[in-house]
């Protein structure tokens, strides 16, 4: 009963965010300068040519009435068209999102693990030069932000090392069997390892650019609480019942120190998302983000709008999931 | 041959010559109950925690042995060490609110012990579990094993810890001020269930207290310590008919039953505490710390 309360509630405020976001984005694109249907155009139309397809686009009407043009159709499922390409805006957007997803996933598990082995490492061998060499790889990892570890990568590994990709998302030539757009999901359900390896390594140094900054707060944070953990008296009691070290932090102090690092990672992972727009763009990958640069320099409205309202979405979906999570894992929350 | 026996230990801050136990030596018979006192900051628990090898890492030990059922801990490799303790001591802890994992239910933690170290079955290691709950007065034994942390009182946890020390049969068990962190309706009792635990099972006791009414209840032999020093290793009759050292006199005299029953605690007195320091300080010169 308070479950399904408190889940019709969350179900409410994600709608106000939704719609907030949704009024904020229509408004300010609008007002700030740059003319769709000019740049549409070819050079040398007519002032009646940009009259016109400014009226097909329903562009002359005010913002307020655009607006709830726009808002009654996406009540029934049309987000309308692209100017540029004009197809229907869900549609592009959904065929884009998959790729997004995929590579905010793997770069969510990259940082997870690369991050999870550092504050793992580092509590083992607490105070040894292992361990220093760690909080100084963190440090360098945070200073640097996502789209520069990017630059770095490909420069080392593109240009230098060439063993990844650093362009696109699959080797062009090669022939795809897949019907959906989540091809490493697809590659492994059908058992297309050669096309699995091929999209990995287009997706790893991306994904890996993304997850540096990320692994090292979760190295840090889950570094610091699991050695906050590893002073408190159940984790004492439990070495003095003749347990390793290992097995201590592994049993006794990281499911009890992970918390605090689960709803941040939640936080940084929408950031992560966030940062997928620029390194899209930055290793010519096709997904959402590189669209949303592309809608941006084209004043394509109606797609920015969709773009936008879908990275929402994702947004709100996340939180919710780290909510459910910490729920789950936390006994003291379980039965309140 | 005693079941603990701790000769000349000497701890110090790592790097530093700050002592905090200076030539500790006393002795725990199999089954016998020794109590502990001195006190905050005389090196207590530090004695504990150096027995079951949970010594801060800040804290080193500079001299000395520590030998238990014949073997010297502290030329055991760390594992071999461990393991040792796991199986033959226990410790029953000061405060119970964080002794038990919260994010754990109440029955692994009594059993993990029994299944992961000492291999027992499953359900063997359950059953001792429910008996030893029965024991320290546990009616839903059930119900409480399946409990977390965070929905029990107390006293009920501070049982449970009682219980889960007593479960593998230690020889030895450390109990570091076992009722400090508690309700004083409590403590009482807790008091009588280590007591009568600790007969019926003829488990050895290192009793840590600043309590010498419960000392002279529950110990058979008691040493007194100042400063990591120790001043005093008696057994109780002879303690409390004639203490050796003035500070132990002092004590005595401090502790309001002894003296007026609802009196107000008199401190040691500051020439006490002088000629003490200066025992102290006359040990460092002759041991050349
Ligand atoms: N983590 C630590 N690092 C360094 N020194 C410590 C640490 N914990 C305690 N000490 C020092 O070691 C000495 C002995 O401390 P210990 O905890 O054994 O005292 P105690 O006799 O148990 O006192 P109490 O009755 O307050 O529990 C004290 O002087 C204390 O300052
Ligand atoms: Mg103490």
């Amino acid at each position: 009963m308070l479950f399904l309360q408190s889940v019709t509630l969350r179900l409410c405020t994600t709608f106000i965010t939704l719609f907030g976001v949704a009024l904020i984005v229509f408004f300010v694109i609008r007002v700030v300068p740059g003319n769709p249907i000019a740049m549409m155009l070819p050079p040398g139309a007519t002032e009646a040519d940009v009259a016109r397809l400014t009226a097909l686009y329903g562009l002359d009407k005010s913002i307020p009435q655009q607006f709830l043009i726009w808002l009654s159709g996406v009540m029934q499922g049309d987000f309308g068209n692209s100017i540029t390409t004009k197809q229907p805006v869900l549609q592009l957007v959904l065929s884009r999102l998959p790729a997004t997803l995929e590579l905010s996933v793997m770069a969510l598990c990259i940082a997870i693990v690369i991050g999870g082995t550092m504050a793992l490492t580092g509590t083992r061998l607490r105070g040894s030069k292992t361990e220093a060499a760690i909080d100084i790889g963190n440090g360098m990892a945070l200073s640097v932000p996502d789209f520069l570890w990017g630059l770095i990568l490909i420069l080392t590994f593109g240009v230098l090392m060439p063993v990844f990709h650093i362009s696109g998302r699959v080797t062009p030539s090669l022939a795809l069997p897949f019907s959906t757009n989540f091809y490493l999901t697809e590659a492994a359900l059908r058992l297309r390892f050669d096309l699995w390896l091929d999209i990995a390594a287009h997706m790893f140094m991306p994904a890996l650019a993304l997850a540096i900054p990320l692994a090292a707060i979760i190295g840090q944070l889950l570094k610091q609480s699991l050695k906050e953990t590893m002073h408190l008296d159940y984790v004492t009691l439990a070495r003095t019942k003749g347990y390793s070290e290992t097995h201590v932090i592994l049993h006794e102090a990281l499911p009890n120190a992970i918390l605090p690092t689960l709803t941040l990672v939640g936080v940084q992972f929408t950031f992560l998302i966030g940062g997928t727009v620029i390194i899209e763009r930055l290793f010519s990958y096709e997904g959402l983000g590189n669209m949303a640069i592309d809608a941006v320099i084209n004043r394509d409205l109606p797609l920015i709008q969709g773009i936008v309202i879908l990275f929402a979405v994702i947004f709100t979906g996340v939180n919710l999931l780290v909510d459910l999570t910490y729920a789950a894992l936390n006994p003291r929350l379980r039965h309140a | 041959m005693s079941f603990l026996s701790i000769r000349n230990l000497s701890a110090r801050l790592k790097g530093r010559s700050d002592q905090i136990l200076r030539h500790v030596s006393l002795e725990v018979a199999a089954g016998e109950v020794r109590g502990l006192v001195g006190e905050s900051g005389a090196g207590k628990s530090m004695i504990g925690k150096a027995i079951l090898g949970t010594l801060p890492h800040s804290v080193e030990i500079s001299g000395g042995e520590i030998i238990l059922d014949g073997i010297d801990l502290l030329t055991l490799p760390s594992a071999k060490r461990r393991q040792l303790i796991g199986a033959k001591c226990a410790l029953i802890p000061q405060d119970p609110l964080t002794a038990l994992n919260p994010s754990r239910r109440i029955g692994p933690q009594i059993t993990n012990r029994l299944v992961d170290i000492l291999g027992w079955s499953r359900s063997d290691a359950e059953a001792r579990a429910r008996a030893l709950l029965a024991e320290v007065q546990i009616q839903d034994t059930e119900r409480v094993m399946r409990s977390y942390p965070h929905e029990l009182s107390g006293g009920m946890r501070q049982r449970i810890l009682i219980a889960s020390a007593f479960a593998a049969e230690p020889k030895l068990i450390i109990a570091d001020e076992p009722t400090t962190a508690l309700d004083v309706t409590v403590q009482k009792q807790i008091l009588k269930l280590i007591a009568a635990l600790q007969a019926r099972h003829g488990t050895a006791l290192l009793f840590v207290t600043h309590d010498l009414g419960v000392v002279s209840k529950v110990c058979q032999s008691l040493s007194v310590l100042y400063a990591g020093l120790v001043l005093e290793d008696s057994t109780i009759p002879d303690f409390f008919h004639a203490p050796k050292h003035p500070y132990s006199r002092a004590l005595l005299a401090a502790t309001p039953k002894y003296t007026d029953p609802d009196g107000s605690l008199t401190p040691v007195p500051d020439a006490i505490i002088e000629t003490t320091r200066a025992e102290v300080a006359a040990f460092d010169r002759s041991a050349h710390v």
